[in-house]
């Protein structure tokens, strides 16, 4: 039970008021732990029952219905590749698996070194960039298999993954944005 | 083209910004003119224009404001569904990137009309870098207070206005496509699986925590400050009169712009194939066609002269216009590879909670394995027309019908691929064809906001 600080306990309080009911706060309490973590273990998942005041088999079956919640350590930067019709029209397969051979892993596989894990989704809503990839929350549109490969080796290399080319960038954001 | 309105994306640079959007009449006369109006107005307004929901069913917004209960004994919401999740649907994310502050005035305005405490932006956790923005506009919207309680002094009525405000809370999903489906989303919103519930009661009745609530698309409430402004009659001439308005089409696949581009309602589907997502590659012949998502009933490419793109004339053309994203297929497309990759979809996000959805859509992706296979004999045929065919209707939400659309009208429209196909010897297409024909390096999504916003 040592998940959260005072603090972050008080934001939870904080955003509870907003939606009445504390079992409401559960994504976003998921999501906060998945952030910490990088995957929801059993103790999170009491931690995060006991916040949301929801039984613990309420927060399993949670975890286990949503796709992007995870309950076993992945890699740090989890490859996410749609094969989905818009993308596989323009050859979303074809990146899926040159993407499966690079990293030498299966779907929901990761590397060795637990820097990359990987993921053959559903619509991600890049349908007008197809074909897609995403690094954790960066989605790279309109990729080749060699860009593709360039991307996973920079990220390799140097511990971030590159800059896409083509992405709105974000203004500069408030504290307030971040909650 | 340079003629047609741009209602929701307009050619503005930098307008996600508070102060480009105020700059250009934002937060202004607007909303102050309809904090003097009563809220009975303000719905009657947006039925005057004829606005109808842009999330797939189309129906009257007007309407659906007007069943929310009078009277303030509980507490009222707004749920903003953010989530499109249906392959071949990308248009609220431009709305995020580009435009997120009228978004916001339109949950205002609505909210006014039926007087809503609280609204909630439910967005699909995949578009985490689109949430960010979201997140700042309503940050921004909130230190300028126009939204939540400095509203009060910010819009302060003179003579006989109403005082009133309502806050705003950004909500992230986290992977699941039933959860686009209203009920589903209440009960995702609430802290549970996002299991759809059994309607009646409806929404408007008993929504989030049994409280009236009501639902709508994130362009449907961009759409409301451009109808208080210019007023719901003008609104009402603007596209198709049965389905008025501009739509965003996010045109998809074998096509050499896609992208998506704000257009009239009424435009044709080969218009926006053909002129504005700029037609086929190598100049292909058209297979096949998704109007409006993964879900519509697919057309033959011999079917789309003169097909129109609104609810009305899409349903008379044996289709619907759900979100309009539109996928296009050249002639080398393999339809039944395409179908099987959709059913897998479709048994994927099943939910599980209806036997004929749960089993169905496992039972279709099976059959269309075979097929794709090369292992389907004939009378599999029909027995995935009527595996569809049983689906229909037999579920709790329309998750069933978005699974068994696709394959039932596909099965009646395309026959002769099945029967091909279970013939030996058949030379198999690929859908993968653009891909292979541009190994020089693909060109940036296309949209008709300037690139020079996009890094």
């Amino acid at each position: 039970m040592a998940i959260f600080s005072n603090e972050e306990l008080q934001e939870f309080t904080e955003l509870q008021k907003r939606y009445g009911k504390p079992a409401a706060t559960l994504l976003p309490v998921l999501w906060r732990i998945q952030e910490k973590r990088g995957w929801i273990d059993s103790d999170a998942m009491e931690e995060a029952a006991a916040i949301c005041q929801v039984p613990k088999s309420h927060v399993e079956g949670v975890v286990q219905f949503y796709t992007m919640f995870f309950d076993k350590p992945m890699g740090r930067f989890h490859v996410q590749v749609c094969t989905n019709v818009s993308c596989m029209l323009r050859g979303g397969e074809e990146l899926y698996n040159h993407v499966r051979q690079q990293l030498g892993i299966e779907n929901h596989g990761r590397t060795e070194n637990g820097i990359f894990s990987l993921e053959e989704v559903e619509c991600m809503g890049a349908c007008g960039g197809a074909p897609m990839m995403a690094l954790n929350d960066t989605f790279y549109e309109c990729v080749t298999t060699e860009e593709a490969s360039k991307v996973l080796a920079e990220t390799q290399r140097a511990g971030v993954n590159p800059k896409p080319k083509f992405v709105a960038q974000l203004p500069e954001l408030s504290e307030a944005a971040n909650r | 083209m340079a003629d047609s309105p741009k209602l929701i994306l307009p050619d503005v640079p930098g307008l996600r910004n508070i102060e480009t959007y105020m700059q250009h009449g934002g937060y202004g006369e607007t909303l102050r003119k309809v904090f003097t109006m009563s809220p009975t107005a303000v719905t009657d307004e947006v039925k005057k224009s004829g606005l109808r929901g842009r999330g797939g069913a189309a129906f009257p917004t007007g309407l659906k404001w007007s069943f929310m209960p009078k009277g303030n004994e509980k507490k009222k919401y707004l749920l903003v569904n953010g989530d499109e999740s249906e392959p071949g649907s990308f248009k609220d994310r431009q709305i995020f990137e580009f435009n997120p502050h009228q978004m916001i005035e339109g949950i205002l305005i609505a909210s006014y009309a039926m007087q809503i405490d609280h609204a909630y932006i439910y967005i699909r956790g995949e578009y985490e870098h689109w949430i960010k923005m979201v997140r700042q506009a309503v940050a921004e919207a909130y230190d300028r207070g126009v939204v939540g309680p400095r509203m009060k002094d910010t819009f302060k009525p003179s003579g006989d206005g109403i005082a009133y405000s309502v806050d705003i809370t950004v909500h992230k999903g986290a992977g699941a496509y039933i959860v686009g489906e209203e009920t589903a989303m209440m009960s995702s919103l609430e802290g549970d699986r996002g299991y759809p519930r059994v309607k009646p009661p409806f929404p408007a009745a008993s929504g989030l925590w049994h409280s009236p609530t009501t639902i709508n698309n994130i362009e449907t409430l961009a759409n409301v400050p451009v109808i208080l402004k210019m007023g719901g009659d003008a609104y009402s001439k603007i596209g198709d009169p049965k389905h008025p308005g501009t739509l965003l089409f996010g045109v998809s696949g074998h096509v050499n712009k896609p992208g998506v581009y704000e257009l009239p309602t009424g435009t044709t589907l080969l218009d926006i194939i053909n002129k504005h997502a700029g037609g086929v590659p190598g100049g292909k012949k058209i297979k096949m066609v998704i109007p409006g998502g993964s879900s519509m009933p697919p057309l033959r490419g011999e079917q789309l002269e003169g097909v129109k793109m609104d609810a009305e004339n899409l349903k008379a053309a044996g289709s619907a216009i759900g979100t309009g994203g539109i996928m296009v297929m050249d002639e080398d497309t393999d339809i039944i590879k395409v179908l099987t990759r959709i059913s897998k979809f479709y048994a994927h996000e099943s939910c599980g909670q209806c036997t004929p959805c749960r089993e169905g859509t496992g039972w279709l992706l099976k059959i269309l394995q075979r097929f794709e296979q090369g292992n389907a004999r004939e009378e599999d045929i029909d027995l995935l027309h009527d595996v569809a065919f049983n689906i229909e209707g037999r579920t709790i939400c329309a998750l069933g019908e978005a699974a068994a659309w696709p394959v039932r009208f596909t099965v009646e429209r395309f026959r002769e691929v099945f029967e091909q196909r279970v013939k030996p010897g058949l030379k198999i297409g690929s859908p993968n064809r653009v891909h292979a024909l541009r190994k020089g390096g693909l060109e940036p999504v296309q949209i008709h906001v300037p690139m020079v916003e996009r890094v």
